[in-house]
């Protein structure tokens, strides 16, 4: 009896890493270009054509699940989803709780966007999202820094001049210039590159969509790719 | 860094005294427990002043609602209407959006967009609102007897509020004006959660559960410390409340008093 | 969704509008109007379920169920609701999976929490790995049913404790003079009696609970203010066929209205139940009904 049970678990758990299963991909749905929700309501970006991709050459059955960018890490060590794929740098604290492939982004630096491109950044008001590298960084320049809750809000406070710049991603600040506002020169080169989490556990899978991201970087596609939703630099 | 060290550093942090950069590396239990703590000097803020603000314009809203005159009764039922059916974020974003906006006319309203005067007038009219119908509530169920005994002894107007009117409304809405008070001090945690922006890191407790959730990913640490000093929170105004309550039913007698006390248990 | 939709940049005006609002998006939005209000429908009864329980046991002769009753009703009081949903939800989850862990999976060696992770066996997972999506989705509307109901039945059941405790005494007695035990007269005195006392609470509760639903994508669940914050957003020509700049005063302008219609249906609603459960009571308002038909 015994020995049957212990057959069925053992093959539960082999059936649970086979082609069968269905691979949960976790994402954010708001953080254009790399991954947002079109008008059609679905997920789209940059990181929905590389996910399809990679589960493509991984050979494995995937599927899009959002979730708010707060719980995203908990979420996945809880098992609700397999990998997080929402343009997440890979930093030195997040990697102590989960794991990374490699990067499928290069590292790519951090820019201003503002109302003038001659404001003082010491003496000035710099708007971040709340709890991102950005926020940290400009707290540890001794700045004045003012925390928003969402991205949105943030380019919305220096549009109506509560803050004097905010810094962010690159490519989210490249969708918002206009209408008035302009990217400065400078940038700050803080966080790594974009990368799949996965959670400690899990290796196999990790080493799956590792390889598949090593063959998008070796045929060129990958390269595509970042060009076509201008992400970030090219590798 | 030691504990007492830690409480040094950060235990007035969310004031902007103190070490300004936040824990970064270990995130000990003690650095949470602190952060958390000084953070909660914002929640206790909140909540006293518009507690304390809030309560006169109750008392006027719910003198109001009762008017006869539409002119009085009809703006009272409004505001209470609005402010009672709309949720807390819903109010703080249009707040912050009008506040910026009057900013552009004149800078006496500079201050306004930050969350120490900005989402307390918010909170302010939010409590005022909901202690005002409960207020209202209290001055429907004042027994007859009490008003014609009044008018007996040819008290009117100012006078009959104020010996007879007022001080029955305040025993009869006190156990629900209680649960408000708890209810306000929770919906304090909204201020920079969706509403208005931190500066320089200077937040709630829920700002700085955040922080640490954020860093360690742990959210079984952090949110359940916040939930902590939350309920001695509670149970502090509980028994604040219940002091009063107290006073309030003085001069009654034992049995009815307690009577009261339970009738009125039920109101939220 | 219309066929002159195809190319919205040659649109105008309401043609351009309409097409605007039928997109898959705004379907979206539409659809979790109904999630919101199904799930309050679900919460409610299962949240009054919940305090009547906790009442009950907080009545209760047995001491630790008195405790317990007292304890949940106390505590999960005592905490903002939003600290509540911000780590419980994940907690309920893993207590799911890990009690199944036991029952299916008895002789799994490794470690159910590996450092941060936790980790079940597959056959344990709550859904499997392998269900549909619309599983996963009915299975993370089930958690914040059940959360929601754990946190306002903690109201609940301190209003409908009071409400217990305001239903005359005399009523038990004459009860319990006709001879009914205690058990017949808490069911068939007490607790019809209660909810005339109860109603005025209950109907404030389920106004905070109709506010409560905006913290709803805290539990998983993309309700109306997520999808109104979302679409409300700078859109750029680059990402979509509807560019607009920041419209969010309009969509929450549409939620301010959503909230305040219902509350008023609310309001109009509860009014009725009011009157029909204080016909025929026990007090000053039954007794004005009667005199009124008279």
């Amino acid at each position: 009896m015994k020995s049957l049970i212990l057959g069925t678990a053992a093959l539960a758990l082999t059936a649970g890493m086979g082609l069968a299963d269905t691979v949960r991909l976790g994402t954010e749905g708001a953080y254009a270009p790399w991954n947002f929700v079109n008008d059609a309501g679905e997920i789209d970006g940059f990181e929905r054509e590389l996910g399809d991709e990679l589960c493509k050459r991984a050979e494995l059955t995937c599927e899009w699940v959002k979730n708010d960018w707060d719980s995203i890490i908990p979420n996945l060590v809880s098992g609700n989803y397999d990998t997080i794929i929402a343009g997440m740098s890979i930093t030195d604290e997040r990697d102590e709780v989960i794991d990374f492939t490699q990067a499928y982004t290069p590292p790519d630096p951090s820019a201003y966007l503002a109302q003038s491109a001659d404001v003082d950044l010491a003496g000035g008001v710099i708007a971040a999202q709340a709890t991102t590298i950005q926020a940290a960084f400009i707290a540890e320049q001794g700045w004045t820094l003012v925390e928003f809750a969402t991205p949105e809000e943030t380019v919305a406070a220096v549009r109506s001049g509560e803050a004097d710049a905010v810094l962010a991603d690159n490519s989210f600040i490249d969708t918002m210039v206009g209408d008035g506002l302009v990217k400065l020169e400078r940038t700050e080169s803080i966080g790594g590159g974009v990368g799949m989490g996965f959670r400690e556990s899990d290796a196999e899978l990790r080493g799956k969509f590792d390889a598949a991201i090593q063959s998008m970087k070796d045929d060129g596609t990958l390269n595509t790719l970042i060009a076509k939703w201008e992400v970030a630099s090219q590798w | 860094m030691s504990c007492v060290e830690t409480i040094q550093a950060y235990a007035f942090r969310s004031l902007g005294f103190g070490e300004r950069l936040l824990p970064k590396g270990e995130y000990t239990l003690c650095e949470h427990f602190t952060l958390i703590g000084s953070g909660m000097i914002w929640n206790v803020y909140f909540g006293v002043l518009a507690l304390l603000t809030g309560f006169f314009l109750a008392v006027a809203l719910a003198v109001g609602k009762s008017n006869a005159n539409p002119m009085w009764r009809k703006p009272a039922e409004w505001f209470i209407f609005v402010f009672r059916g709309s949720p807390l974020f819903i109010q703080f974003f249009f707040a912050y959006a009008c506040f910026l906006s009057l900013k552009g006319v004149s800078n006496f309203f500079d201050p306004f967009t930050s969350a120490w005067l900005g989402a307390l007038i918010v909170l302010f009219f939010n409590t005022a609102a909901y202690s005002g119908e409960i207020f209202y509530g209290a001055l429907l169920s004042i027994p007859k007897g009490d008003i014609e005994a009044a008018d007996a002894y040819g008290m009117t107007g100012w006078t009959r509020f104020r010996r007879i009117t007022f001080p029955t409304m305040m025993r009869l809405a006190w156990p629900a004006y209680t649960n408000e008070a708890i209810f306000l001090f929770h919906a304090t945690t909204l201020v920079f959660f969706s509403g208005f922006p931190a500066w320089r890191q200077k937040g709630d407790a829920l700002y700085y559960a955040s922080y640490f959730a954020d860093k360690t990913f742990n959210p079984f640490v952090p949110y359940p410390i916040l939930a902590f000093y939350f309920i001695l929170l509670t149970l502090l105004i509980i028994s604040i409340f219940g002091f009063v309550n107290r006073r309030l039913n003085k001069h009654l007698p034992q049995e009815r008093r307690s009577k009261t006390k339970l009738k009125l248990n039920l109101i939220r | 969704m219309f066929s002159y939709c195809t190319d919205p940049s040659t649109l105008e005006g309401l043609s351009w509008l309409s097409c605007y609002l039928t997109t898959g998006k705004h379907m979206n939005l539409y659809i979790s109007v109904f999630v919101v209000l199904v799930l309050l429908a679900i919460t409610a009864p299962v949240a009054l379920l919940f305090g009547f329980g906790a009442a009950s046991a907080a009545r209760s002769k047995f001491l630790p169920l008195r405790w317990f009753g007292m304890g949940y009703t106390s505590i999960v009081r005592g905490v903002p609701d939003i600290a509540f949903f911000l780590f419980f939800v994940i907690a309920l989850d893993q207590a799911f999976e890990w009690m199944r862990h036991k029952v299916k999976c008895p002789d799994w060696d490794q470690p159910i929490r590996q450092g941060i992770d936790f980790v079940v066996c597959d056959a344990a997972k709550l859904p499997l790995s392998t269900a549909p999506q619309w599983v996963h989705e009915t299975y993370g509307f089930f958690l914040a049913v059940l959360t929601f109901s754990i946190v306002f039945g903690a109201f609940a059941a301190n209003v409908l404790y009071g409400a217990m405790r305001a239903v005359p005494r005399a009523q038990i007695e004459t009860a319990e003079a006709y001879g009914m035990t205690s058990r017949q007269a808490f069911w068939r005195i007490l607790v019809p009696q209660m909810w005339v006392y109860a109603l005025p609470g209950l109907s404030n509760l389920w106004m905070v609970l109709i506010k409560a639903t905006p913290l709803l994508f805290l539990l998983g669940v993309e309700d109306i203010v997520y999808w109104a914050r979302e679409l409300g957003g700078t859109k750029t020509a680059r990402f979509t066929d509807y560019p607009h700049p920041n419209w969010h005063v309009w969509y929450f302008a549409a939620l301010l209205v959503f909230y305040l219609c219902f509350t008023k249906v609310s309001e109009v609603a509860l009014d009725r139940i009011m009157k029909r459960l204080t016909k025929g009571q026990a007090t000053a308002g039954g007794e004005a009904q009667r005199k009124a038909a008279a």
